[in-house]
C-alpha cells in the first residue's frame, strides 16, 4: 500500500475507498539502523525465512533423484539437479491404467474453475448489494443462516447435496459441480461483498436513486466499477478454492473429468513400492502453480479489497 | 448504511417493494433454506434412524447418540478440536497481529514480506498436510538433521508421537493460515486514523498502549470477520488431518469431521455420521446462531 | 432408427459369443487398485476387455477403499453410475442391491455356468440375493499370512522362524540387528486385519466362527480370546518402531529387509513379485501363521450398475464373462498374487506361496472372510479399537478385551 494514488487512478471510483484507507501507521523511522529497526526486521526476516522453509523444501525435494532422497536430508540442496520428477508428475505418473501424469487434470480444472468463479461471484456480489443497500424483510435472517453455513463441515452435506443435485437431474455434470461451488462459496463471499458495499459512501447510492436508477442499473453502472478491488479479492479466494477442492472434485466428478486436485491425491496416493517423494512434490508444486501466480499478480489488489471488505463490519 | 432503513420505512410492508432486489436474492434465499436449513433438518432426523448406506427412516430413538458418546474416538475427537482450536484461534490472532503491526511500521519491502507470508495460503491443505509430514519426518526432516549436527539425543517427532501429534498439525495450520489473519489485520490498521495516532502520540501514550488500549477495540469489525473465517474452518478441520496423519498414530489426531466422514462413508453406517455432525451442528449453533444474529443481524 | 437396430444385432451377437468383436462401447470402470501389483493385475483385464472390441475406460481412485466407495456410493444412488466397480466379497454392496440399482446377472451366470466353475460355492453366495447374482466373483484372497523376509533373519543371525511362537522369540535378535520385528501401516484395516489373523491361528476355526459369525460375546471374552489379546500385544511390542503408514510400504521395509515380516494378506505377493523376489529363496510365507493352516475366502468383485443405454447394458455382460474367462482369470491372479475362483483352470506358473494357498484350499481348510460375517459398520469399530491399541501401549489387553466384547454384543 505504499502507493494508493497510482492504484487509485487505475481502479475507476476507487478513491472512495482510497479515501478511507491511509498508509502504514508507526511513527516515522528515524535512524536507518536503530536498534528498533534492527528488531523489526531481524524478527520479520526470520519469520519470513519459517514461512519459506516448506517452499524450499519442495522445490529442492523435486529437483532430486530418490537415491540421493533416501541418503540425504529433506533440507539438503540436490548434488545433481534433475527434471525427470517434474516430467513425470506432469505427463507419465500412474493411476491404475493412466500413465498420463497430471496433463489430463489441468484443463478439467480449468473448465471447471473458470464458470464457478463467474457464477459464485456473481451470485454473491448481488447478494451482498441487496443486503447493503436494498435491505428486505427477513434478509438478516437469510443471511444469518448463510453464515452459519459456513461453519458446516462440507461432508455432513455431501448427502443432501447428492439427492438434491439428482432430483435436479444435474448429478455429475459439470453444472451440478458449479453449483456446488457457488453454493458453498455463498457464505463468505457474500460476507465480503455486503461488507464492501455498506462501505462505499451513501450519497453515491441516494444521488443514482433520485436520478432515477433502478436496482440493476445501480449496481452494473455504480456498484461494480467502484467494487474493482473486492471482485479482486474474491475472484482469489474462489480460484483458489475451487482449484485447490479435492472432495467436490472427487465426489460430483468421473474420471474423464477429474480435476487436477483428484489426479494429485491419487499420484501421492498410488504407492509402488516406494514413496516417491520428489514426484510427489513436483505434483504438488505443479498443482499448486495456479493459485500461487494469482497471488503474486494481484497481491496488492488483495490486501487493499480484503481492507475494504473486511474494516466496515 | 441507513438509506435502505429509510427507504423501507417510507414504503412499508408492501410485496412488491424491492422487488428485483428479492429476485436477485433467490439463489441465497435458496441456498440458505433447501441447502443449509433443509439439509440440517434431514440430517439431524436421519440422525435418529439406524440408516446404514442408505438413508431409511427406520426411528431408532437416541441409539446411535448413545453410542456415539460412549465411543472413545469420538471422545478423543472432541478433545482434540477444542486443543486445536483454541491454540488456533490464539496463535494466529496473535501471530497475525504482530506481524502485522510489524509491517505497519512503515517499512521498506512490506510487499514482498506480505507476499512470503500470504502464499501458504494459496495451497491447499493436502500440499500443506504432505510438506510438513516431509519436514517433521524423524529419518529425514527437522530431527533428523538435528542428530546429523551432534545433538544425537534430539527427539522432535510430533507426528509419531500420541501426546504432541497435535501440535505437529498445529504447525502445518497456523503456517497456512495466519497469512491472510496478517492480512486482514493489516487491513484492520489501514482502517485507523493518522489522527488517532497523531493524538495518542501527542499524550505520550507508549506505544503497545496505544495498540491494545485505543487501536484493537477499534478494529472490532475486523478482528469478527477474521473470527468467523478462522472458527469456520477450524469446524471443518479434515483434509489437513487426513494428509498429514491420517488421524494417526491410533487415533490421536482424529477430528470430529473425519469421524464424520468415516462413519457416514467407510463404515457406512449415515445414522451414526449424522448424529455425530448433529452434534456438530449443535455446537456451532449454541455458539454462533445468537452471536450472528445480533452481530449480522440487528446491528446497524 | 435402422443404425440403432444394427448396432443392437451386434451388440446382441457379441454377448451370445462373449469374446468376440463388437461394436465400440466405453464402459467406465472404478476400482482402488493403485499399488505396483495390482496395477499390473487390473491392465490384464482391461487388455482383455479391450480385446472383445469395447474399451475400457479406468477410473481407478487412489487411497484405498474408504476413499474410493463414497465415491461409487455417490455415484450409484446419485443417478450418474460407472458401468463396473469393484467391491469386496461381502455385505458392502448390500443395500445397493436391495435398493434395486444393480444390475441382475442371474441369465449370463446360468448361461456361462458360474455355479459349477466358481469354488468355493461361498463366493457366488456372498452375490446372490433372493436367489438372484448380482455380482461376478472374480479373486480369492486370503488375509492369514506372515511374510517373512530371508535377508533380515540372515542379518541377526537366526534361522527363519517356521510359525508365529518363533517369530516372536526371534523379535529381540532382529531388534538387536537394528531391524523392525514387524511391520505394520498405521491404517486402521491394517491393524484389525492383523488381530483378525490371530484369533483362528491361536484360538482356532471354532473361536473364530462363534466370534464372528453368531456374535457370542462369551465365547468373545473367554480365556481363548484372552490369548489372542496377549499375542496382540507381543505384536504391538514388535511393530511399536513401524512409522508408515500404507500397507505396501510396509511390504517394503519386508522386501528391502529393513522389517522381518508382515501379517497381511497374499495381495502383498504382488509386491513381492513386482521387486523381482523369489518365494522360498528371498521370503518366506507362512499361511495361517504356521501354527494353523487354515485361510479365508476374502476377494473382490464386480458390481453393475443398471444403465439405460442398451449398448453398455450389453457390454457390461461381455465384460462380466471377460472376467471369468479362464485365461484371464489366470493372467489377472497372477499379476494380483491371488487365486482364481475358477477350479477349472491351469496354475503350473503359480508360485510356492500360492501354491501352498492352493493346497489348503484343495483340502477345503478354509474359513469366512470376515467382510462376509462383519457389517463394515463393525469392521470399523474393530479398526477404531485396534488401531488405538497397536498404537498406546497404556491400553492393556484387558481393557481392549472389554472393548471388544463390546462390539461384538452389539454387532448384527
Amino acid at each position: 500500500m505504499s502507493n494508493p494514488a497510482t492504484l487509485a487512478a487505475t481502479v475507476v471510483g476507487a478513491d472512495a475507498v482510497a479515501g478511507s484507507l491511509s498508509g502504514p501507521h508507526g511513527p516515522r523511522p528515524r535512524v536507518t539502523f536503530s536498534r528498533r529497526n534492527i528488531i523489526i526486521y531481524g524478527t520479520l526476516t526470520v519469520v519470513a525465512l519459517y514461512y519459506l522453509l516448506p517452499l524450499y523444501v519442495m522445490v529442492v525435494t523435486s529437483l532430486k533423484g530418490m537415491p540421493e532422497i533416501r541418503v540425504g536430508n529433506v533440507f539438503a540442496p540436490p548434488l545433481e539437479i534433475t527434471f525427470e520428477p517434474w516430467v513425470k508428475a506432469w505427463a507419465t505418473a500412474c493411476t491404475g491404467l493412466n500413465c498420463d501424469g497430471l496433463s489430463r487434470g489441468f484443463w478439467n480444472s480449468v473448465r471447471i474453475t473458470v464458470p464457478s468463479v463467474i457464477l459464485s461471484i456473481a451470485i454473491a456480489s448481488v447478494n451482498g448489494y441487496a443486503l447493503a443497500n436494498w435491505r428486505f424483510k427477513g434478509a438478516d435472517i437469510f443471511f444469518t443462516i448463510l453464515i452459519v453455513g459456513a461453519f458446516i463441515p462440507y461432508q455432513v452435506m455431501i448427502y443432501p447435496i447428492v439427492i438434491v443435485l439428482r432430483e435436479i437431474g444435474l448429478y455429475g455434470s459439470l453444472g451440478g459441480l458449479v453449483i456446488v461451488h457457488s453454493i458453498f462459496g455463498m457464505p463468505i463471499l457474500t460476507l465480503l461483498f455486503r461488507n464492501y458495499f455498506a462501505s462505499l459512501p451513501e450519497e453515491l447510492f441516494k444521488a443514482a436513486r433520485v436520478d432515477g436508477a433502478g436496482f440493476w442499473g445501480i449496481y452494473f453502472r455504480i456498484m461494480m466499477p467502484m467494487s474493482l478491488p473486492i471482485f479482486v479479492v474474491a475472484m482469489i479466494l474462489q480460484v483458489t478454492g475451487i482449484w485447490n477442492d479435492f472432495l467436490f472434485g472427487v465426489v460430483y466428478t468421473k474420471p474423464d473429468t477429474y480435476p487436477m486436485t483428484v489426479q494429485l491425491n491419487n499420484i501421492v496416493n498410488s504407492v509402488q513400492g516406494v514413496k516417491e517423494y520428489n514426484v510427489n512434490m513436483a505434483a504438488t508444486l505443479i498443482t499448486g502453480l495456479v493459485p500461487l501466480v494469482v497471488y503474486f499478480v494481484s497481491g496488492k489488489l488483495f490486501v487493499r479489497g480484503i481492507a475494504a471488505g473486511a474494516v466496515k463490519g | 448504511m441507513s438509506m435502505s432503513e429509510s427507504t423501507a420505512a417510507r414504503r412499508p410492508g408492501q410485496l412488491f417493494r424491492n422487488l428485483n432486489a428479492k429476485i436477485a436474492s433467490i439463489p441465497m434465499i435458496l441456498t440458505a433454506l433447501v441447502i443449509f436449513v433443509g439439509g440440517t433438518l434431514w440430517t439431524v432426523l436421519y440422525s435418529f434412524t439406524n440408516s446404514k448406506l442408505l438413508p431409511r427412516l427406520n426411528f431408532v430413538g437416541l441409539d446411535q447418540y448413545e453410542r456415539l458418546w460412549s465411543a472413545p474416538r469420538w471422545l478423543t475427537s472432541i478433545e482434540n478440536l477444542i486443543t486445536y482450536g483454541v491454540l488456533s484461534l490464539i496463535f494466529s490472532l496473535t501471530i497475525g497481529f504482530l506481524l502485522a503491526a510489524l509491517l505497519d511500521q512503515k517499512i521498506r519491502f512490506e510487499n514482498a514480506f506480505r507476499t512470503i507470508f500470504l502464499y501458504p495460503f494459496a495451497l491447499s491443505f493436502i500440499v500443506t498436510g504432505l510438506v510438513w509430514q516431509w519436514i517433521l519426518n524423524p529419518d529425514f526432516g527437522v530431527q533428523h538433521i538435528v542428530r546429523s549436527l551432534g545433538w544425537e539425543s534430539f527427539v522432535f517427532n510430533p507426528l509419531y508421537d500420541q501426546d504432541i501429534v497435535i501440535y505437529g498439525i498445529l504447525i502445518a495450520g497456523l503456517w497456512q493460515g495466519t497469512g491472510l489473519v496478517m492480512c486482514l489485520m493489516l487491513a484492520g490498521l489501514r482502517g485507523i486514523d493518522e489522527d488517532i495516532w497523531k493524538a495518542a502520540r501527542v499524550d505520550g501514550i507508549p506505544m503497545w498502549k496505544t495498540y491494545l488500549f485505543i487501536v484493537i477495540p477499534m478494529m472490532r469489525p475486523v478482528f469478527i470477520t477474521t473470527l468467523v473465517i478462522i472458527a469456520s474452518g477450524i469446524v471443518r478441520l479434515y483434509d489437513l488431518v487426513v494428509a498429514q496423519t491420517s488421524g494417526g498414530p491410533g487415533h490421536a489426531s482424529e477430528v470430529p469431521a473425519k469421524y464424520v466422514y468415516d462413519y457416514m462413508f467407510a463404515a457406512q453406517n449415515l445414522g451414526q455420521g449424522f448424529a455425530a455432525s448433529t452434534m456438530m451442528l449443535v455446537t456451532v449453533g449454541i455458539i454462533i446462531v445468537p452471536w450472528a444474529y445480533l452481530e449480522f443481524g440487528r446491528r446497524r | 432408427m435402422r443404425y440403432r437396430l444394427y448396432r443392437a444385432v451386434l451388440a446382441t451377437s457379441a454377448a451370445l459369443f462373449a469374446i468376440a468383436p463388437a461394436s465400440a462401447t466405453d464402459l467406465e470402470v472404478t476400482h482402488w487398485w493403485t499399488s505396483g501389483g495390482e496395477a499390473a493385475a487390473v491392465a490384464e483385464f482391461a487388455k482383455a476387455f479391450d480385446a472383445t472390441g469395447n474399451k475400457w475406460v479406468d477410473g481407478a481412485i487412489a487411497g484405498g477403499g474408504n476413499t474410493a466407495r463414497p465415491v461409487m456410493i455417490s455415484r450409484i444412488t446419485g443417478g450418474d453410475p460407472m458401468a463396473a466397480t469393484q467391491f469386496n466379497h461381502g455385505r458392502q454392496a448390500e443395500e445397493l442391491v436391495e435398493a434395486g440399482l444393480m444390475r441382475d446377472l442371474t441369465d449370463l451366470a446360468t448361461k456361462e455356468k458360474w455355479a459349477e466353475i466358481v469354488r468355493p460355492k461361498s463366493l457366488l453366495d456372498g452375490c446372490t440375493l433372493d436367489g438372484k447374482i448380482y455380482c461376478a466373483p472374480i479373486n480369492i484372497h486370503s488375509w492369514q499370512w506372515l511374510w517373512l523376509s530371508n535377508k533380515a533373519f540372515a542379518d541377526a543371525g537366526v534361522p527363519v522362524p517356521k510359525n508365529w511362537d518363533e517369530f516372536v522369540a526371534a523379535a529381540p535378535a532382529l531388534e538387536k540387528a537394528g531391524k523392525i520385528p514387524l511391520a505394520i501401516g498405521g491404517q486402521p484395516w491394517q491393524n484389525s486385519g492383523a488381530f483378525n489373523v490371530l484369533i483362528p491361528a491361536i484360538a482356532g476355526k471354532d473361536v473364530f466362527l462363534k466370534v464372528y459369525q453368531d456374535k457370542d460375546a462369551t465365547v468373545a471374552a473367554g480365556p481363548e480370546m484372552a490369548k489372542v489379546f496377549k499375542a496382540a500385544d507381543d505384536a504391538r511390542k514388535m511393530a511399536a518402531k513401524s512409522n508408515i503408514q500404507d500397507w505396501n510400504q510396509a511390504t517394503n521395509l519386508v522386501i528391502t529387509g529393513q522389517a522381518g515380516g508382515q501379517i497381511m494378506g497374499d495381495w502383498a505377493q504382488g509386491e513381492f513379485q513386482v521387486a523381482g523376489q523369489v518365494a522360498g529363496k528371498d521370503y518366506t510365507c507362512l499361511p495361517g501363521l504356521g501354527v494353523n493352516e487354515l485361510i479365508s475366502t476374502d476377494g473382490d468383485a464386480f458390481y453393475f450398475p443398471k444403465l439405460e443405454d442398451e449398448e453398455k447394458s450389453k457390454a457390461q455382460e461381455v465384460l462380466a464373462s471377460t472376467m471369468l474367462n479362464p485365461q484371464v482369470q489366470v493372467a489377472f491372479n497372477l499379476k494380483k498374487g491371488s487365486v482364481p475362483v475358477r477350479g477349472d483352470v491351469d496354475l503350473a506358473a503359480a508360485n510356492d506361496c500360492m501354491k501352498k494357498g492352493l493346497d489348503i484350499l484343495a483340502k477345503g481348510n478354509v474359513i469366512p472372510a470376515v467382510n462376509q460375517l462383519n457389517t463394515e459398520d463393525t469392521n470399523n469399530q474393530l479398526n477404531d479399537l485396534f488401531v488405538e491399541f497397536f498404537k498406546t501401549p497404556s491400553l492393556t489387553p484387558e481393557e481392549a478385551q472389554k472393548r471388544y466384547v463390546a462390539i461384538i454384543e452389539a454387532a448384527d
